[in-house]
């Protein structure tokens, strides 16, 4: 097997993450559904590293995990608070911006 | 000397900015201000004339160069004058007259409370005028030109409280207007053909344009003539500018403005002399309104209506006569000199009938007159002898010279020519005697007027009867002095060119010709007017008359063709701006409307959306870089 | 270590790839597909499992750890508190209310995902270096030396960054009290004037109702059987409620798709009035 199938894999995955932020109207699912993009990112991350033969790839992975964890912990906080005002997790809802 | 020729137009001009700007402090001052400057361009134009005469013929123009006035790059219009024969003939003729007018005017505007405003705007009158004589170049020649437009509506519209004055003036202002365009077409075609409009390089390289050009240019100068010197198709104004004061009736519309034409025409001889095509339609144009003129003259009972219908058909002879070519300018000329004497005086004649009979202007309603005013019958009866052209009178020996010039034209032009000059002579004839025999002679036939005031007929003060005797004077010697050892002839030849025309009857039956028709005209209106008494009421007529008395429908015609026309021509642009125009224009509107109507609708709100757009852009960028590599 | 440096992997690795890539692409596709956030949350702990299988497998032993221990055990955790704490109405419908936003979303992920395969496999990735070499001194200590080398002005940034994260966390969840927190007594008092004399239900349940025989909720909206007497539910005179948050749900689409209804017509009209239509 080639390894470049692991980044046929990434892809794929990237694409069906990206395809439940559209599709998916609650806020958490959308969230997890982000993460689920950034863990295929790794995934082609890991799979370049070993490609060229060096660690930097699986350096970034490490800082994206990082950066998601940031990003997880302020997302989840801003859901729980805007569930709390208008009871409601659906990403719908808040679009008091429309005219 | 040469520096004399500005302070001809500068007194008079002067007169008016102190007038018109003065104010009441001048109210008891003002017409012998404005009779004295006038009186003294005059004098200049005499010092002028007598320095002229000291100077053979080819050396007699003087010119005056002014100041620059737009100097930009080739056009160069300058204030620029000069005096030659011909514009001094124009200069004795308008201060002379002018200045006679202006004094029968300090007795005829006694009353008017606005005399100083009168006299002022007849300053402006004379100054404009003399400015367009005076003008070595076109361009100042249509500043002048203007000039004459303006004063000409401000003096018709001055008695502006009556509808009727207003009304003829903005008529007359509008008409003129048509004119001014071909004046300013033609202007514009001798720049662009020429690099000029001076006259002299104008007039000497008429030969380097082409001839398509030149017949143009003469057309465009023609349809200016015309609206000044209202020939037809641009006659309609003359009748109604009767509304204004007599005075400017007189000085205006007989002695001065409307002979612009005649002058542009003559000076411009050049042009039309290159343009066969152009000369025949001046020609035309003459003919029919000397006919128009007189057939007008024949029906009209307003007096002054009558006399203004007269002053077209004889303009009409001086435009024909100026569409002859050298055959016939120095005539023409001619008779525009007498024709100012006698046609001033008739003028300052009726006024002063009018005068004496409460400003009635009917002649039905006169009748018997010269017992009561004998001067002015006296001098009224010399200037109608003069324009009928009875023998040994200014108007017999400038007429006749037309008409024979007419026949002299040659082949059967020349005989429809001098048929028409013929006829017009017969109608002239007949008109005014029937003018002279219903105002001096038979019944009396004026009533009290509505409010119980019976007119009292009076011979006029003496600022209005002396005027009236020296235009008398010029009237009966004036075309007898001209004609002297063709002493006119040979002072407008250096100018004007002539030729000695060859007209296929001998020049003695040509006068035959025309003393007979005069005779003939004469007694038709005796025996119509002279042997039985004048109906008061006017009857009602022949379908001629009816026609003639409405000015041969010159206003219906206008009305139908150019206020109608008009109004179609608008509605129906109206008409394509709402439906195409705006259509367009509300279409393409309505359409950017619905579609950012539409458009809107992607900017709904929801940030899901927004996210399949940014993905979708995504896309579209990994397949553009992909197809970026493919290439 | 020496399979790694091959351009093609070994048999048992392909293996591997096959059995646990199908597991990640149903676990991804569950996650998005599952109704219940609870159900997407635990497909994705489990897609995030074999990632982390497939990251050892790639030699980045490292991140295979970080990726069990802090995502699946740290992160995933943590959204399952929020769906705990958002509660049984995180059930979810999958009634679409945009407009074709499914069929953008179906068409963009499409083509996306085509053209990046397209893309990956248009690259020039024949060969393979393998991490023999750079994994020689060990992964994490190989990861260590770039990190605290090359890398130390990113690591010492998302150090900030993680901190400034869990402050804004903080900020953001927490309530500011705005009047003196009662006493033990205050608060007994308190109850005993209420109408609730016996004790709230306990955690762990959703109750949304104080009668005896409406059973709670669990967290997934079911009703627990648990929660009520046996004579009661013998008698048959339970009464479930479990359809209510269905119900809630139901209710909110309907008021969205209205709202979107009444967009579409009324497009023109100002937005008070169509909040107050919502609120209605």
């Amino acid at each position: 097997m080639n390894p470049v199938n692991y980044l046929y894999l990434a892809a794929l995955l990237f694409t069906i993450g990206a395809a439940g932020v559209l599709i998916r109207r609650n806020a958490i699912v959308v969230f997890m559904c982000v993460e689920l993009m950034l863990n295929a990112c790794n995934l082609a991350f890991v799979a370049f590293s070993r490609m060229h033969g060096n660690l930097d790839g699986q350096i970034i992975a490490f800082f994206t995990m990082v950066v998601a964890a940031a990003e997880v912990v302020v997302g989840l906080a801003i859901i729980v608070s805007v569930f709390r005002s208008r009871h409601s997790a659906s990403v719908d809802d808040a679009s008091l911006m429309k005219l | 000397m040469e520096n004399l020729i500005a302070l001809l137009i500068a007194a008079p001009l002067l007169g008016a900015g102190l007038l018109l700007c003065g104010g009441r402090r001048l109210d008891r001052v003002g017409h012998i201000l404005g009779t004295l400057l006038a009186a003294a361009s005059f004098v200049i134009g005499v010092v002028l004339f007598a320095d002229m005469l000291g100077r053979s013929g080819d050396d007699r123009a003087l010119h005056q160069h002014l100041f620059s006035w737009i100097p930009v790059e080739s056009f160069q219009a300058d204030i620029a004058f000069q005096l030659d024969q011909l514009s001094m003939t124009f200069v004795l003729l308008i201060t002379g007259v002018g200045t006679l007018i202006h004094i029968y005017s300090i007795g005829y505007m006694e009353h008017d409370e606005r005399r100083r405003r009168f006299f002022g705007y007849l300053n402006l009158f004379l100054a404009a005028m003399l400015l367009l004589v005076l003008a070595d170049n076109y361009l100042l020649l249509y500043f002048g030109w203007e000039g004459v437009g303006l004063a000409s509506y401000l003096l018709i519209g001055f008695w502006q409280h009556k509808p009727s004055a207003a009304t003829a003036a903005k008529k007359a202002f509008l008409v003129n207007r048509v004119g001014d365009m071909g004046l300013s077409i033609a202007i514009m075609l001798m720049f662009t053909t020429f690099g000029t409009f001076a006259f002299g390089p104008v007039l000497e390289s008429t030969g380097q344009a082409s001839s398509g050009t030149i017949t143009g240019i003469g057309l465009m100068l023609l349809l200016a003539a015309c609206g000044k010197s209202a020939q037809v198709p641009l006659q309609s104004w003359l009748g109604d500018a009767m509304e204004g004061p007599t005075p400017v009736s007189a000085l205006i519309h007989a002695a001065t403005m409307v002979t612009a034409g005649v002058y542009l025409i003559t000076r411009s001889g050049a042009i039309f002399n290159a343009s066969p095509d152009a000369q025949l339609v001046v020609v035309i144009v003459g003919a029919v309104t000397l006919l128009f003129g007189a057939i007008v003259g024949c029906a009209k009972d307003d007096i002054k209506k009558a006399l203004a219908g007269s002053t077209m058909s004889q303009i009409g002879y001086m435009i024909l006569a100026a569409g002859l070519g050298p055959i016939g300018y120095v005539f023409a000329i001619m008779h525009l000199v007498t024709h100012g004497f006698f046609k001033a005086g008739l003028f300052l004649g009726a006024g002063s009938v009018m005068h004496g009979m409460n400003d009635e202007v009917d002649m039905r309603k006169y009748g018997g007159l010269r017992k009561y005013m004998p001067v002015t019958f006296v001098t009224f009866g010399l200037g109608y002898l003069a324009i009928i052209g009875f023998p040994g009178l200014s108007g017999f020996w400038s007429k006749d010279k037309i008409i024979e010039a007419a026949f002299a034209k040659g082949g059967t032009e020349g005989w429809i020519l001098g048929a028409v000059t013929l006829l017009g002579a017969a109608l002239t004839a007949y008109y005014m005697t029937r003018v002279m025999l219903m105002t001096f002679f038979g019944e009396k036939r004026w009533q009290p007027d509505a409010e119980g005031n019976e007119p009292k007929p009076h011979e006029s003060p003496k600022s209005m009867t002396i005027p009236m005797i020296v235009l008398a004077f010029g009237s009966v010697f004036a075309g007898g002095l001209f004609s002297l050892n063709e002493s006119f002839v040979k002072w407008l030849e250096p100018v004007t060119q002539f030729e000695h025309g060859h007209p296929p009857i001998s020049a003695a039956a040509v006068t035959t010709l025309t003393v007979v028709v005069l005779l003939i005209g004469v007694g038709v209106a005796y025996l119509q007017y002279g042997r039985k008494p004048v109906p008061v009421t006017a009857p009602r007529g022949s379908l001629v008359t009816r026609a003639a008395r409405r000015d041969l429908l010159q206003d219906d015609f206008n009305h139908v063709v150019l206020v109608r026309g008009g109004e179609h021509l608008t509605r129906s642009l109206v008409y394509v701006d709402h439906t195409l125009v705006d259509g367009v224009v509300n279409g393409t509107a309505a359409s950017f409307g619905g579609l950012s109507g539409r458009l809107r609708k992607l900017q709904n709100g929801y940030a899901r959306s927004y996210a399949v757009s940014m993905f979708g852009g995504t896309a579209v960028l990994i397949a553009a870089t992909l197809l970026m590599r493919a290439v | 270590m020496n399979t790694l440096a091959a351009s093609l992997t070994s048999t048992g690795e392909a293996v591997q790839f096959w059995i646990l890539g199908t597991i990640a692409v149903i676990g991804a596709l569950c996650t998005i597909l599952m109704r219940r956030a609870v159900h997407s949350a635990l497909c994705l702990a489990g897609t995030m499992i074999v990632l982390a299988v497939f990251y050892l497998a790639n030699g980045a032993y490292f991140l295979g750890i970080v990726q069990i221990v802090v995502y699946t055990g740290a992160i995933m955790m943590l959204f399952l508190f929020v769906v705990m704490l958002v509660g049984v109405t995180a059930a979810d419908s999958l009634t679409e209310t945009i407009k074709g936003q499914r069929w953008w979303a179906a068409a963009c992920g499409l083509g996306f995902g085509i053209l990046l395969i397209a893309g990956i496999g248009n690259a020039s990735l024949t060969t393979f270096t393998g991490l023999g070499v750079a994994n020689a001194g060990g992964n994490v200590e190989g990861l260590a030396a770039l990190i605290f080398t090359k890398y130390v002005f990113a690591f010492e940034i998302t150090g900030a960054l993680l901190i400034t994260a869990s402050i804004g966390a903080m900020v953001l969840t927490h309530r500011e009290r705005t009047e003196r927190a009662l006493t033990q007594r205050e608060m007994s008092e308190k109850r005993v004037r209420s109408k609730h004399l016996p004790p709230l239900p306990a955690p762990g349940v959703y109750a949304r109702h104080n009668a005896v025989d409406i059973a709670g909720l669990l967290p997934d909206g079911s009703a627990s059987e648990l929660t009520v007497s046996k004579t009661l539910k013998d008698r048959g005179q339970i009464r479930d409620v479990s359809g209510e948050a269905i119900a809630d749900l139901k209710a909110l689409e309907q008021r969205s798709s209205e709202r979107l209804g009444r967009a579409d017509r009324l497009g023109r009209e100002d937005r008070e009035d169509r909040e107050e239509g919502v609120t209605k």
